[in-house]
C-alpha cells in the first residue's frame, strides 16, 4: 500500500517534467516546420532571414558560443552583485523595521509607494550619473530585488510566535541571541521566497540597465543585433538569458533545501 | 547572578569525584506574593492575591480556564509587570531579578525545529555564553538521567508528544534556575501518556528538587505533583482555597491517587472550584 503510494508520487514527479518537455518539443517542432518552409515569412511578408528556424538559432548559439559566454558572464555578474547588495541591505532593513517600530512606521509606506516607480526608467538617469560601467546595472538589479527580499523577510520576522519570544527571554536570550536562534531561522524560508522572486526579475532589470548604456552584456548584445537584423543571434541570446534565470532559480531552490532542513 | 551560575557549573563539571547531581544543584529559593493586582486595560485579571511557596516545594495552581493562571506565571517569571503588590523570588522583587531566577515552560513545548533535541535542551546554557560542546555535555548528562539517552540528535519533529514534553522540561531544568514555572505542561497529551509523564516529572523532582509553580486544569495532576494546591476564582483571580496534598510525588502514582485521603482532598478541591465558578 505504502509502496504503491510512493510509486504513484514518483510517476507524477516524472510526468511533471516529461509533460512540459513534450509540449516544448512539439512547439519547437511546429516552429521549425513553419519557419523552414517559409510559411511565417510569407504570412508576415518578410525576408526569410528575419524569421530564423530553431535549427538556425541552435547553429547561431553554437557558432557564437564564446561571444555569448563572455557577455553572459558580464550580465550574470551584474545580477549576482545586485542581488547580493539587495540581500545585505534588505536583511538589515527588515531587521531594523521589525525591531524599531518607528523605523517601520516611517519607512514602510514609502517603501510600498516606491514600487509605483518603474525602476527601469531610472536606468538612463543612473547612467548619466554613474557612467557606462557595472555600477548603474548593479544598482538597478539591487533596486528591483530589494523590495521582494525586504518585505518577505519582514513578514517572516513578524511571524514569530510571541510565546516562543517569552520562552527565549526566560532562558536568558539577549535580543541578538533571539534574532540568531529564533527570529532569523523563522524568517529564513521567507528570505528564500524573496530571493526567488528577485532572481526571476533580476535578468530583466539587468537587460534594461544595459540598454540604457553599456558596451557589453547580453542586453547590449540584443540591442546591437537588433540594429543589425541579426535575428537568429538575438533569439540565441534570449535563450541564454532565460536559461540563466532558470538555473539561478534552481540553485536558489537547492540552497533552500540544504539550509531549511526542518520543513 | 549569571556569573555565579556559570562558575558553579564549571566547578561542578571539573570536579571528577562529584556526583552528576552537583551540576544542576541550585540555591533553595522561596516565593512570596503579596497584594498582587494586574489588569489588561479594563480587564481585571488578578485581584489582591497572596501566595507563598517554600523552597524546594511544588505549588499547584488550579482554577477555571481563563482565570489568569498563565498571566500569574508570566508575572512571576518577570515576563510582565504587575500593577500593584509585590512578587519576591528568592529575595529579588524586580522584574530583572525574577527573570534571572525563573525558568518558564509554556503550554506548548515550543521546541525549535531547527535544533536537535539536545541543542533545544541546552538553549539557556548557550545563551549564557557556553560553547556548543560544553553546553551539550551538560545537557547530555540530564538526557541520560531522565531516560532520553539516544535521542540527543533527534529533531523535534521525530519525537512523540511525550518525548517532546520531556525535552521541553529538561530545557527548563538545564537552565539551572531555582524556580520552575510550568504552564499546564501535559495538557496536550493523551490520558495514558499524561499519567506516565506525571510519574516521570515526580521522579525528576525527587532527584533534582526545585521550587516549582505548576499551573494545571487537572485537579488530580496538581494534587499528585504538588505539596500545596491553590484554588483560584474565575477572573479576576483571587485565592479561594489552599489544600495540602496528602502524598506529594509518591513513587506509586496509581496507589497514591486512589488512596482515600487523596480522594477526599480531591473532592474538597473540586468543591472549592465549583464555589469559585458560582461565586463569579
Amino acid at each position: 500500500m505504502h509502496g504503491m503510494g510512493d510509486k504513484g508520487t514518483t510517476q507524477r514527479g516524472v510526468w511533471r517534467w516529461v509533460l512540459p518537455a513534450l509540449l516544448l518539443a512539439a512547439l519547437i517542432g511546429a516552429w521549425q516546420v513553419a519557419a523552414s518552409s517559409g510559411a511565417i515569412a510569407r504570412a508576415l511578408n518578410l525576408e526569410s532571414f528575419l524569421v530564423p528556424s530553431p535549427a538556425e538559432i541552435a547553429t547561431s548559439l553554437w557558432e557564437n558560443r564564446s561571444l555569448l559566454a563572455e557577455n553572459a558572464w558580464v550580465t550574470l555578474r551584474e545580477i549576482l552583485l545586485g542581488i547580493l547588495a539587495a540581500l545585505l541591505v534588505g536583511l538589515a532593513f527588515a531587521v531594523a523595521m521589525s525591531r524599531w517600530r518607528l523605523v517601520k512606521d516611517a519607512t514602510y509606506p514609502l517603501l510600498v509607494a516606491s514600487q509605483t516607480i518603474p525602476i527601469v526608467t531610472i536606468a538612463p538617469i543612473l547612467v548619466v550619473w554613474f557612467g557606462f560601467g557595472i555600477g548603474p546595472k548593479v544598482l538597478i538589479v539591487a533596486l528591483i530585488s530589494f523590495f521582494p527580499i525586504t518585505v518577505n523577510t519582514l513578514d517572516g520576522l513578524r511571524s514569530v510566535d510571541p510565546e516562543a519570544v517569552k520562552l527565549l527571554r526566560s532562558l536568558d536570550a539577549s535580543r541578538w541571541q533571539r534574532l540568531k536562534r529564533l527570529e532569523g531561522p523563522t524568517a529564513l524560508p521567507n528570505v528564500f521566497t524573496g530571493v526567488k522572486i528577485a532572481v526571476v526579475f533580476a535578468p530583466i532589470a539587468a537587460v534594461f540597465a544595459e540598454w540604457s548604456g553599456s558596451s557589453s552584456g547580453l542586453g547590449h548584445l540584443i540591442q546591437s543585433d537588433s540594429a543589425n537584423f541579426e535575428v537568429a543571434r538575438q533569439f540565441a541570446t534570449i535563450a541564454v538569458l532565460s536559461a540563466m534565470a532558470l538555473i539561478l532559480v534552481g540553485l536558489t531552490v537547492l540552497a533552500e533545501r540544504r539550509v531549511v532542513t526542518w520543513r | 547572578m549569571r556569573q555565579d551560575n556559570r562558575m558553579s557549573a564549571e566547578i561542578g563539571g571539573s570536579t571528577a569525584a562529584a556526583p552528576p547531581l552537583e551540576t544542576t544543584e541550585t540555591p533553595a529559593t522561596g516565593i512570596s506574593i503579596r497584594g498582587l493586582e494586574h489588569s489588561y486595560g479594563e480587564l481585571r485579571t488578578i485581584e489582591r492575591l497572596d501566595l507563598d511557596g517554600a523552597p524546594h516545594s511544588v505549588v499547584g495552581l488550579v482554577g477555571p480556564s481563563g482565570c489568569g493562571k498563565s498571566t500569574l506565571l508570566e508575572l512571576l517569571c518577570g515576563l510582565r509587570e504587575q500593577d500593584a503588590g509585590t512578587i519576591e523570588v528568592g529575595g529579588g522583587a524586580s522584574g530583572a531579578d525574577r527573570l534571572a531566577r525563573c525558568a518558564y515552560m509554556p503550554q506548548r513545548d515550543l521546541l525549535l525545529p531547527w535544533y536537535s533535541a539536545i541543542d533545544n535542551a541546552a538553549l539557556a546554557l548557550r545563551n549564557r555564553g557556553l560553547g556548543r560542546a560544553e553546553a551539550r555535555g551538560q545537557a547530555a548528562r540530564l538526557f541520560e538521567r531522565f531516560g532520553l539517552a539516544g535521542f540527543e540528535a533527534a529533531r523535534p519533529a521525530e519525537l512523540s508528544g511525550g518525548m517532546r514534553q520531556r525535552v521541553a522540561f529538561l530545557r527548563t531544568l538545564v537552565s539551572g534556575k531555582p524556580l520552575l514555572a510550568l504552564d499546564e505542561p501535559f495538557a496536550s497529551l493523551d490520558a495514558i501518556t499524561r499519567a506516565e509523564m506525571q510519574e516521570w516529572l515526580a521522579g525528576a523532582l525527587r532527584a533534582d528538587p526545585r521550587t516549582v509553580v505548576l499551573v494545571s486544569h487537572d485537579v488530580e495532576e496538581a494534587l499528585y505533583l504538588s505539596d500545596r494546591v491553590a484554588v483560584l476564582s474565575a477572573r479576576p483571580a483571587r485565592l479561594v482555597a489552599e489544600l495540602r496534598a496528602p502524598a506529594p510525588r509518591a513513587v506509586d502514582r496509581d496507589a497514591a491517587v486512589t488512596d482515600p485521603a487523596f480522594v477526599a482532598v480531591r473532592e474538597d478541591a473540586l468543591r472549592a472550584l465549583h464555589t469559585a465558578l458560582r461565586g463569579s
